[in-house]
């Protein structure tokens, strides 16, 4: 079956939990992580991106942005949910 | 393929931080179809084709900025120009009656703007141009939405100077008609339009464009200016390379953008445009943009390089995104849309003649400037006139909109609100070519248009 994969992008401050709340909430609505990558950049943010395959999840995309943003609020995190293809169109040839 | 948690990051901050949103997606709609020699079935068909449209357009738009994550700041209509679809309806009485059943249309629909109340008078003009000048002044302050234009010249046509010697006249009505003077910002005089320009107010559905088309208009002063400010040190050709790439990226978004969306509307995808595109928002504007170069204020000796070099790296970035750059594609410094520009013109870096120049090297024209409501109707005439000379002898779109305010003085500040902004009141040259315009006629096509 064919995947549909997306992107979750969180930017804030690094502190405990925050792989733990995010993967525990895409688990149980059946969302798959592809990959799963951290760094903290030259400005001092710390950045995470999972790349998770909704293919099979129980709640619509934008359910999933409402959910992400709600984690994100209780973590002082900005979370995002993007779609591969905006990531592939800028930053591929 | 995997993307680097640095490209994801990029991506991210340019949306969240940097202002980055696809700042319109507007809907071309033939109009031509709709004419019938019944009146009110002919309303009938325009209402009925621009809110149907209209509605599927700001769907599939929300969809699109979930999927993505990327705001779509505008959805508008453009129409086919309204002087040609109301040739054989031509009273005043029906041109008002047009302009109120497009208003609505757009209202009902959620759509803010609705462009092409217009006409294309480069040569010469109809009787349905005509009176479509002479109701423009109801138009533009009895209606909210609907936006109007006219191309009064071109590099193979010339300038049409009777067309430009009625307009000081019809913008000082309009003023006077409506409050503030805003009736105004919803009028753009042009030379060279294209009939693909996504931007408001002078967008307009194109007589060679097919049935219905979807344009797309980018945005990126806040992306442009952050990559500038964090090279201060490198050479001009460094600078033009840094902004080349950052510019691909914003079209490459804005190309997926407009292909999907045309894909779910099941119409054909026209043109991306790559102008930059400021608004009132603090970060978005394409002053700062300039003075991030090292100008310390737009306006100086030194910024119509500036703006050379900017729109010259925006076009060679653009042009390598997307094989559809279209539209007027060129940089938009309105006065009172841009916090920077509405700076420099207080503190007195920037003036009148200054901001003439700099749209000779590729901003779009004289945009959203106000000026005191006593500068004689000739004046605002030879302001037009001179700007759009510019873009019949240099080959290029330039236009004017300019707001002529009852009872404000230059040096006075005028509130529109919204994304119309706040504009200073420029000062204007206080002496007169009316003698020079009173000769009427037009300015025939440059030899640079003798190309066969």
């Amino acid at each position: 079956m064919e995947k549909e994969l997306l992107f979750i992008t969180v930017i804030g401050e690094d502190k405990k939990g925050i792989v733990a709340k995010i993967s525990n909430f895409l688990y149980k609505k059946d969302i798959n992580i592809e990959d799963i990558n951290q760094r903290i950049m030259g400005d001092g943010y710390f950045v995470m991106t999972m790349l998770v395959d909704i293919k099979k999840s129980t709640i619509p995309m934008e359910k999933i942005t409402w959910e992400l943003e709600k984690i994100g609020k209780s973590l002082e995190l900005r979370v995002q949910l993007q779609h591969e293809n905006i990531f592939k169109m800028m930053h591929r040839v | 393929m995997t993307i680097s948690v640095e490209e994801v990051y990029e991506t991210a901050s340019m949306i969240l931080y940097q202002n980055l949103d696809i700042r319109t997606t507007t809907l071309g709609i033939n109009l031509k179809d709709c004419i019938d020699s019944d009146f009110k079935v002919f309303k009938k068909n325009v209402y009925g084709k621009v809110y149907s449209n209209a509605i599927k357009l700001v769907e599939n738009a929300r969809a699109l900025e979930m999927k993505y994550g990327i705001p779509i700041a505008n959805k508008r209509i453009s129409i086919t120009p309204v002087s040609l679809v109301m040739e054989s309806h031509c009273t005043k009485k029906k041109f008002i009656e047009m302009a109120r059943t497009l208003d609505r249309a757009a209202a009902d629909a959620g759509i803010d703007f609705i462009g092409g109340f217009g006409a294309l008078v480069q040569k010469g003009l109809t009787k349905s141009d005509r009176m479509l000048i002479d109701v423009l002044p109801d138009v533009l302050s009895k209606t909210d939405r609907v936006c109007s234009f006219l191309n009064v010249g071109s590099n193979v046509a010339g300038l049409n100077l009777d067309a430009v010697n009625l307009l000081g006249g019809m913008l000082k009505q309009t003023a006077e008609k409506s409050k503030n003077a805003i009736g105004c910002a919803k009028f753009v005089v042009f030379a060279n339009a294209p009939e693909d320009n996504p931007f408001m107010a002078g967008a307009f559905h194109g007589v060679g464009e097919g049935d219905i088309t979807l344009n797309i208009g980018i945005s990126g002063p806040g992306v442009v200016q952050t990559v500038v400010k964090q090279n201060r040190e490198c050479d001009l050709t460094q600078l033009s390379e840094i902004i080349k790439r950052t510019v691909f990226k914003i079209t490459r978004a804005g190309e997926l953008v407009g292909r999907e969306l045309a894909a779910a509307l099941k119409i054909p995808f026209g043109i991306v445009d790559i102008s930059l595109a400021s608004t009132t928002v603090a970060g978005d504007s394409v002053a700062n943009v300039i003075e991030a170069f090292g100008i310390e204020k737009i306006g100086a000796h030194g910024s119509t390089l500036a703006v050379a070099l900017l729109m010259d790296a925006v076009k060679k970035g653009g042009a390598m995104a997307s094989g559809n750059v279209g539209g007027l594609s060129g940089t938009f410094i309105p006065v009172s849309e841009d916090e920077g520009m509405i700076d420099a013109v207080q503190k007195g870096a920037l003036g009148l003649d200054k901001l003439e120049a700099l749209t000779a090297v590729c901003s779009v024209g004289l945009d959203m400037f106000a000026i005191p409501g006593d500068v004689p109707e000739e004046t605002i005439n030879a302001i037009i006139a001179d700007e759009l000379a510019i873009g019949i002898i240099n080959n290029k779109t330039t236009a004017v909109r300019v707001i002529p305010v009852p009872g404000k003085k230059a040096g006075s500040l005028v509130k529109f609100g919204g994304l119309l902004g706040t504009a200073p009141v420029m000062a204007v040259n206080p002496f007169s070519a009316k003698d020079f315009l009173k000769r009427g006629g037009r300015l025939p096509a440059p030899v640079t248009s003798m190309r066969n």
